[in-house]
């Protein structure tokens, strides 16, 4: 497919105000008057508020009110940032309100100071007093989930969500007792946290018309719109929500989190404006995390290597609230059908469990990471087990193009990992340093190592997948493009304009996109999130941009007397087909558009568009490190991630994604893990002295590669990219610690005192 | 926003002094990235600050006639780590506080405040025990000199009694002259964290044999601690591979790491061996740094 804007490198629209500070964030646009509050919260891990004493609180000086769960208008709320269901048994659990008498983890909101300043707010809640009666409180999923266990949730034995599938055309027991061999591993992932760069922020004021205005830093203001409705029971049209820029989300900020907090504050307070601004120690701890994760998986093997059967059960910690429910550990169960299809079965039962931990909801790749590193590491066991080159093992196995997934009824269409593959073999010299790093003694010693995964773009057919775009072509031919689609840092607003350029036949200068989002002008789009915004939102520009040039050229046919079918656009010009003779300006129609005495209607379009297809992207990572086997340090010689990502939109924004996923894939694989005191449930390491998310100097070079198939369900070949970066590094960097040392580290993070203990145990250090 | 009271900002060590007297509550502030933590954290509430930030008379480092090296309290990391003085005699001093966060963080944080504050996991600690730096303490009515070593007390605890300040820091002669050594830091990562384990050795050659060595730690204690057993260990050995690796193993018989969630016993005590063997076995080779 030959483009003319699509995959070219074109500047961010936002690069010049981010550098240089004109970008207006949530905190740069508060209104005079704004009340500031600070949140109490519970300094027990699980229990009952049985009674708050908030009267020297209120006496306070700059103190105006103190809200607590007895005395605020707050229903029960979902908070995941997924599509409403019309089917009531597939909505998300309502079980949130805006402040809690019931306490599920070390930090739950108890009650909250509204003050005339932030300073204030927080002197006023060291002197509101709190008495609780303690429940005994789980942090681990299997402990939740015992006999007798305290159920954190009424009626849910623990369980947030439960799901099981056996696929194939051979019973599962059959299916094992044909295999040569079999394998299983018990693997376990730790929670991580988003650390995004802005914490969760919002303020809330109503305007004289009566309506309440939300300003927020979300991903998902059309969503936030919709569950502040459902928390203070108020008409959704009653409510505006506006997205300033936004630093970072990962998912973290596709949780409704402070806005219905936010809403009832201002309601409090007669509509002044109040603001809520997280500490990042709240933040941290109080707000989402990754799902940490234990995978009991089982392969059935021929002797050649095929995979003939698998199983896997896992149990995800969901913390102490649904938010994102079962939506995760199901979409894992998805994922490891799909990118090792078996060839006689496979089953799987998956569990999410509440547990006194913080909520673990969406990040970046939802649960992908999670099996990816399960599922790669196994594979590298089983190759070693059975002394077969673990290249050669992933390619028996792994998924092949037109493969027809029986869980989503998805056909894949294209598929680059076998080239994927061949790019990291020929990076790592795959052949030579396998030979060459065998068999190492020393202190020092080097490995090579790779993993690969599938990732769908977007929902479908788990959720509906819908996006909206407005085009308005302006006097001079320029266009004001709008979106419901988000941008939160990643470059929405770059390739979307990039499209509509493309698709138009304009200069890429000549696109304006609106980073606010605001629901009361954005067109309806349930945001970002599931790397769906380019396959979704950009079927949207597409199809608004083929209405606006179509009415273009009917109006140039017009004007200029042509044949509307011999007319094309060119680079702002209107052309002859047949032998691009430039015939007139794209700005002199829609000129004339304005202002034509007689024919005047300006050139516009508004547009929605559904999805019902699913391009699946794929992608890997190749690692070679060297390990400092007396301290458990690993450094990099070698690290590239490769993707299939279908057609990519623009090198160098997709590359900065890229390079994003690779450093939260470090800290994943090395050094981050969220600790909580096993004793009292209090987390230990909320600040980032101690929350370890690696920094530059932490950080190799970071090589990045793209084999770009044209996938014909994407509106320009594309599938998704923003969360699959983050997928695969941590998992190639372990199967190098395993091809270095011979250890199977089933844990993450490997962390130097981790390695080491590893390194003891397996007797590869002798050590006093 | 921070929760003081009030903020005196004092140009002479005198005035200082007089704040400090007036008000004997109230806590030394110099750039504040050490108290405003606290501050921020809700550990000093209310605090009544002193600001020596503007003195400068405590930013300097000097020579003296006799050789002695003086630091003044103010100097910041990056100052130390450029200063010709200090690249020139004490190297492995300036490169240890190089160690120490980030760039923003050196260009602003105090050798004076890095040793007030007590932490055993200062990242110039471990070196100045090693140097035997002498602390100069002035109060309105008294200046004594106390060495390091005794200045720490406990965890975040030190010898400042209410009044005085942290005037001046020497480095004796005999101290330093002769020596080479480096510091090394181990911690999970490679800047913006503190210590699993600080590690100083300093040592004094003739030819092979190790004439005199010292050796101390930052996290093997609740202070920064000298080794007293390794270091009576490691006089008139000979640098082999070997004895790198038993005088490490010394070492554990003078300190006491901590379990914790941080590090583990140990894995601490392992650092605390591999650290001590490599920078022996590096200086031994021609590396690390030297007093030229």
């Amino acid at each position: 497919m030959e483009f003319t804007t699509i995959g070219k490198s074109v500047v961010r629209k936002d690069a010049a105000a981010k550098v240089t500070g004109k970008a207006k964030y949530t905190r740069d646009m508060e209104p005079k008057n704004m009340l500031h509050a600070k949140v109490l919260r519970s300094t027990i891990t699980h229990g009952i508020v049985k009674h708050i004493d908030t009267s020297k609180a209120e006496a306070m000086e700059g103190v105006l009110k103190v809200l607590t769960p007895f005395n605020i208008p707050s229903g029960n709320f979902p908070t995941a940032g997924h599509p409403f269901s019309l089917d009531p048994a597939h909505q998300d659990i309502a079980d949130r309100k805006a402040l809690t008498d019931r306490v599920r983890f070390y930090g739950d909101e108890v009650a909250a100071v509204i003050a005339v300043d932030e300073l204030t707010a927080r002197k006023a809640l060291k002197l509101i007093d709190v008495v609780y009666e303690e429940l005994p409180f789980y942090l681990d999923a299997e402990e939740a989930l015992k006999e007798g266990a305290v159920e954190i949730h009424e009626g849910s034995k623990n369980i947030t969500g439960h799901n099981t599938y056996t696929v194939g055309d051979v019973d599962i027991r059959d299916a094992f007792a044909q295999a040569d061999y079999i394998f299983e591993d018990v693997l376990e992932v730790q929670p991580v946290q988003h650390v995004q760069m802005e914490n969760h922020v919002a303020y809330a004021y109503i305007e004289g018309n009566g309506r309440l205005v939300i300003v927020s830093s979300t991903q998902i203001p059309h969503i936030a719109r919709r569950v502040v409705s459902q928390a203070l029971n108020m008409p959704i049209s009653n409510i505006r929500v506006i997205k300033p820029i936004i630093g970072g989300g990962f998912g973290n900020k596709q949780d409704v989190v402070v806005e219905p907090l936010v809403a009832v504050m201002t309601v409090m307070m007669n509509g002044q404006p109040v603001m809520y601004d997280m500490d990042r120690e709240e933040n941290i701890s109080c707000t989402r995390t990754r799902h940490g994760v234990r995978f009991y998986m089982k392969t059935g093997v021929r002797k050649d290597g095929r995979f003939l059967a698998k199983e896997l059960r896992a149990y995800g910690n969901g913390g102490a609230y649904a938010a994102h429910g079962h939506s995760i550990i199901g979409k894992i169960g998805g994922n490891f059908y799909r990118t090792y299809p078996a060839e006689l079965a496979t089953k799987y039962e998956g569990f999410t469990v509440y547990t006194n931990c913080s909520v673990a909801a969406a990040m970046r790749a939802y649960g992908i990471p999670q099996i990816a590193f399960a599922t790669e590491a196994h594979v590298d066991n089983i190759a070693k087990e059975m002394n077969i080159d673990p290249i050669k093992l992933r390619e028996m196995n792994m998924v092949k193009e037109g493969f027809k997934d029986k869980l989503s009824g998805v056909t894949i269409n294209t598929c680059g990992l076998p080239d994927i593959v061949k790019k990291a073999k020929e990076y790592l010299h795959w052949d030579e340093k396998i030979k060459e790093y065998a068999n190492q003694t020393g202190e020092i010693r080097r490995g090579v190592g790779m993993a690969i995964f599938s990732y769908p773009t977007a929902t479908w057919p788990v959720a509906l997948e819908i996006g909206g775009a407005r085009i308005v072509m302006n006097q001079d031919g320029g266009v004001q493009l709008q979106m419901g689609a988000t941008e939160i840092g990643q470059g929405a607003a770059t390739v979307f304009s990039q499209m509509a350029a493309e698709t138009i036949g304009i200069p890429y200068e000549k696109v304006n996109f609106e980073e606010f989002t605001d629901t009361d002008i954005a067109p309806f789009d349930t945001g970002a999130y599931a790397s769906r915004q380019s396959y979704v939102g950009g079927k949207a520009v597409k199809k608004a941009a083929l209405e606006v040039k179509d009415k273009l050229l009917t109006r140039a046919s017009v004007l200029l007397s042509l044949e509307k079918g011999d007319l094309d656009t060119q680079d702002g010009q209107i052309i002859r087909k047949d032998n691009g003779q430039q015939v007139a300006s794209v700005a002199d129609i829609a000129l004339d558009s304005y202002y034509n005495y007689h024919t005047a209607d300006t050139i516009a379009a508004d547009v929605t568009a559904t999805v019902e297809t699913n391009g699946i992207a794929f992608g890997g990572s190749a690692a070679e490190i060297e390990i400092d086997m007396r301290t458990g340090r690993i450094e990099f010689l070698k690290l590239i991630n490769i993707h299939d990502s279908g057609t990519i939109l623009n090198h160098m924004l997709a590359e900065g994604q890229v390079h994003g996923g690779m450093s939260m894939s470090l800290g994943y694989a090395l050094s981050e893990v969220m600790l909580y005191d096993q004793k009292t449930g209090k987390p230990l390491n909320n600040n980032l002295l101690d929350y370890k998310l690696p920094t530059l100097m932490d950080t190799p070079s970071l090589d990045v590669s793209f084999v770009e198939p044209y996938e014909p369900t994407g509106p320009y070949g594309n599938k998704a990219l923003g969360e699959p970066p983050t997928v695969p590094t941590a998992a190639a960097i372990r199967n190098a610690v395993l091809q270095a040392t011979g250890v199977k580290v089933n844990v993450l993070p490997m962390n130097p005192q981790t390695l080491f203990e590893h390194f003891l145990d397996a007797g590869l250090i002798e050590e006093a | 926003m921070y929760d003081i009271s009030t903020y005196e900002e004092a140009t002479t060590i005198q005035e200082a002094l007089q704040y400090l007297k007036e008000n004997p509550s109230s806590k030394v502030i110099a750039a504040g990235s050490d108290v405003l933590i606290k501050i921020r954290e809700g550990k000093m509430a209310g605090a009544s600050l002193v600001s020596i930030i503007k003195i400068e008379e405590l930013k300097k480092i000097e020579k003296d006639k006799d050789g002695n090296i003086h630091i003044g309290p103010l100097v910041n990391f990056t100052q130390l780590e450029e200063d010709p003085i200090i690249r020139e005699h004490l190297p492995y001093l300036g490169q240890g506080g190089g160690t120490m966060g980030g760039p923003q963080l050196r260009n602003i944080a105090s050798i004076g405040g890095n040793i007030c504050n007590g932490a055993t996991s200062a990242d110039s600690g471990s070196t100045l025990v090693c140097l035997n730096a002498q602390l100069t303490l002035t109060s309105l009515d008294l200046e004594r000199v106390v060495p390091i070593g005794e200045f720490y007390t406990g965890p975040g605890r030190v010898d400042l009694k209410a009044g005085e300040l942290l005037t001046d820091i020497v480095i004796l002669r005999q101290d330093y002259e002769g020596y080479v050594g480096k510091y090394t830091k181990f911690a999970q990562r490679k800047s913006m964290d503190i210590a699993t384990i600080g590690c100083a050795v300093m040592m004094k050659l003739q030819g092979r044999v190790i004439e005199d060595f010292r050796l101390a730690y930052g996290v093997a204690a609740p202070t920064p601690v000298r080794c007293p057993v390794a270091e009576a260990y490691a006089k008139g050995l000979t640098l082999t591979k070997e004895n790198a690796r038993a005088i490490g193993e010394k070492a554990l018989e003078d300190v006491s790491p901590r379990d914790s969630w941080r590090g583990s016993k140990a894995y601490r005590e392992q650092l605390i061996k591999v650290l001590a063997e490599r920078a022996i076995w590096e200086l031994a080779n021609g590396g690390g740094e030297q007093d030229a």
